[in-house]
């Protein structure tokens, strides 16, 4: 187990260093005229684009300020915000728990409705329950999700007033607000993976189902829900929540979109702010701790999947 | 014969044979928009805003500045279909290529290329694009490469498992035997050989990225207004959603019919090509 773990670590070097170059080449290699629009309605003269381009340091040679957006990476420095003159971590690290809780929040309604609806299917396969699950599931998949933010905002938000629809809630006004405009933007952004995993959880079981030792369970005359639920499903959920860790991406980058909508405190609010203020520095920083983050689920996955399961270290 | 009978197959799958169909339908549409759209998608009527859905000659309603809603929704397929087509080519090219040269070489050249791969992996695949394209400036242009390059390594993935396999085959063996140079087995045994993957992942790829395409346009990194992108459309609409919510409805539901058809044709050619596919 530690063998695999220190060979796992370190083939993620060269993906660290090639995602630290990407971000790196995002301004660097960024064409000509991105630092005439970053100065945007500032006057955009000589000057004051020389000026930024040594506050930026784009003067020296790209392996020489490649060294140097390394040395400030290792002690923790992503530059300065162009916009907000604050130093561009400490802007995420404030926004990030934010989208942590959006995007593990949308994590749990996908898990809370695909497993269910996942072992209904297999276990009423061909049946009305498992078609309406089924049918469920191709929408899912389907649906744009800025799409179904906007209407269920028009929906539960505007016409019914149920549910807040911009920003996050604060727990100094009790448990419930933040609960309540948590719902709306968790359940747009899990709705896709929902989709997918139930469909996941569904050929899952179907497998396992087919397996001698369900058969034995059954054949004991075990009642239906105690193969379903004790032989079963522990053996048909490991691959569900090897994917729907491995899509912990997708969410981060439905959270972007999603965040946008329902105006979520997040890094993706943050990041397409920054965007449309041509902020640089503060593009690269939220690309980077994104892909970051990407980086260590995906690790922490597989090293959770390979303690359950043996094989999986040697393959 | 093995062809006529994956055909057979996939006819008889009903939503493989639906999704053929509309995207057919869709496809018409698209080629033949200026005729067969009732009027132009950009002239504005502005004495005849918000109709609703229904109204005579405006079936779909009219948006806030009395453009015809379906008008624009036919002219926006061509903007889809064109984006997901443009896209899927540039990955399933510069996938297969890469892929099938880090199968069929091996070794350092394997190495290099499956780093690669995995870089692009550890990006959220719409943040990469985002950011990428937030600097080269939007445009339905840069949109299409952004969105091919950042996808390719998916089809890489795939092609190089299937040439790892065919490597070894007796075939490939005699090809090389007989002095057949490396290029050449590549493209005239093995890319042929390997062409089923490549054909199931195009089909799932054209959904994903017009799914992509219109949340880019609607972040406003896409396609600009007032070109009648489907993801524009629903922006635009968006800030009149209480007044006219079929503003944002039609072109939602035009994505997701899109995205269905295409889907359901890929679940039928994966059933229908790959034998190893139990029947469920």
């Amino acid at each position: 187990m530690f063998n695999y773990l220190v060979r796992r670590l370190l083939t993620n070097i060269p993906v660290l260093l090639g995602i630290s170059f990407i971000t790196f080449t995002l301004v660097t290699f960024a064409p000509g005229d991105a630092i005439s629009l970053m100065l945007g309605s500032e006057t955009v003269n000589a000057a004051n684009v020389e000026r930024l381009r040594l506050e930026l340091g784009l003067d020296k040679p790209w392996y020489v300020q490649y060294a140097n957006y390394m040395k400030g990476l290792f002690q923790g420095d992503l530059g300065t915000s162009i916009t907000s003159q604050q130093p561009v971590a400490k802007q995420i690290f404030e926004r990030f728990p934010n989208t942590l809780v959006l995007t593990l929040s949308a994590m749990l309604v996908a898990l809370l409705i695909a497993i269910p609806a996942g072992i209904l299917s297999a276990a009423r396969r061909n049946r009305p329950e498992d078609y309406g699950a089924m049918f469920f599931s191709m929408l899912g998949v389907a649906m744009p999700n800025f799409w179904l933010g906007l209407i269920l905002i028009l929906f539960f938000g505007l016409e019914l007033r149920w549910l807040p629809i911009r920003g996050m809630g604060s727990l100094d006004e009790g448990f419930w607000d933040v609960i309540s405009h948590l719902i709306l933007p968790a359940f747009t952004l899990g709705t896709a993976l929902a989709a997918i995993l139930t469909r996941l959880t569904r050929n899952a079981m179907l497998d396992v189902l087919a397996e001698d030792y369900v058969r034995t369970a059954k054949a004991k005359g075990l009642k239906e829900r105690i193969v379903l639920y004790k032989h079963a499903l522990r053996n048909a959920i490991i691959p569900v929540l090897t994917t729907a860790g491995l899509q912990f991406g997708g969410l981060l980058g439905g959270a972007v979109i999603i965040e946008t909508i329902f105006s979520w405190p997040g890094l993706g609010l943050l990041s397409i702010n920054a965007i449309r203020q041509r902020d640089l520095p503060m593009i690269q920083g939220s690309v980077l701790v994104f892909a970051l983050c990407f980086m260590l689920v995906t690790l922490l996955v597989d090293v959770l999947y390979s303690a359950i399961d043996p094989r999986i270290r040697y393959g | 014969m093995a062809n006529n009978r994956a055909l057979r197959k996939f006819g008889r799958n009903p939503l493989a044979v639906l999704g053929t169909v509309l995207i057919a339908v869709l496809v018409l549409a698209a080629l033949f928009a200026p005729w067969v759209a009732p009027h132009d998608p950009l002239t504005m009527d502005l004495l005849n805003p918000y109709l609703s859905p229904g109204s005579p000659g405006f079936l779909f309603g009219t948006d806030n500045f009395g453009r015809d809603i379906l008008s624009r929704l036919i002219y926006g397929s061509r903007i889809s279909l064109l984006i997901g087509i443009v896209v899927v080519s540039i990955a399933s090219f510069l996938g297969t290529i890469l892929g099938m040269v880090a199968g069929y070489f091996g070794g350092v050249v394997d190495d290099i290329i499956m780093r690669l791969v995995e870089i692009f992996y550890a990006f959220p695949f719409l943040i990469l694009a985002i950011a990428v394209i937030a600097l080269f400036g939007p445009s339905i242009f840069n949109l299409m490469w952004v969105l091919g390059l950042v996808s390719w390594p998916l089809y890489a993935r795939v092609i190089r498992a299937q040439v790892l396999s065919l490597r070894e085959t007796d075939y490939v063996e005699a090809a090389r035997a007989a002095g057949m140079g490396s290029w050449r087995i590549m493209f005239k045994h093995i890319l042929p050989n390997s062409l089923t993957p490549i054909i199931v992942m195009a089909t799932f790829g054209i959904p994903e990225a017009i799914l992509a395409s219109a949340a880019l346009g609607f972040l406003g990194l896409g396609v600009q207004p007032p070109t009648p992108e489907w993801g524009v459309m629903i922006s635009e609409g968006k800030d009149f959603i209480r007044r006219a919510p079929y503003l944002i409805t039609w072109p939602g539901i035009a994505i997701m019919i899109v995205v269905l058809s295409f889907n359901f044709v890929g679940d039928g050619l994966r059933d229908a090509l790959d034998p190893k596919q139990s029947d469920r």
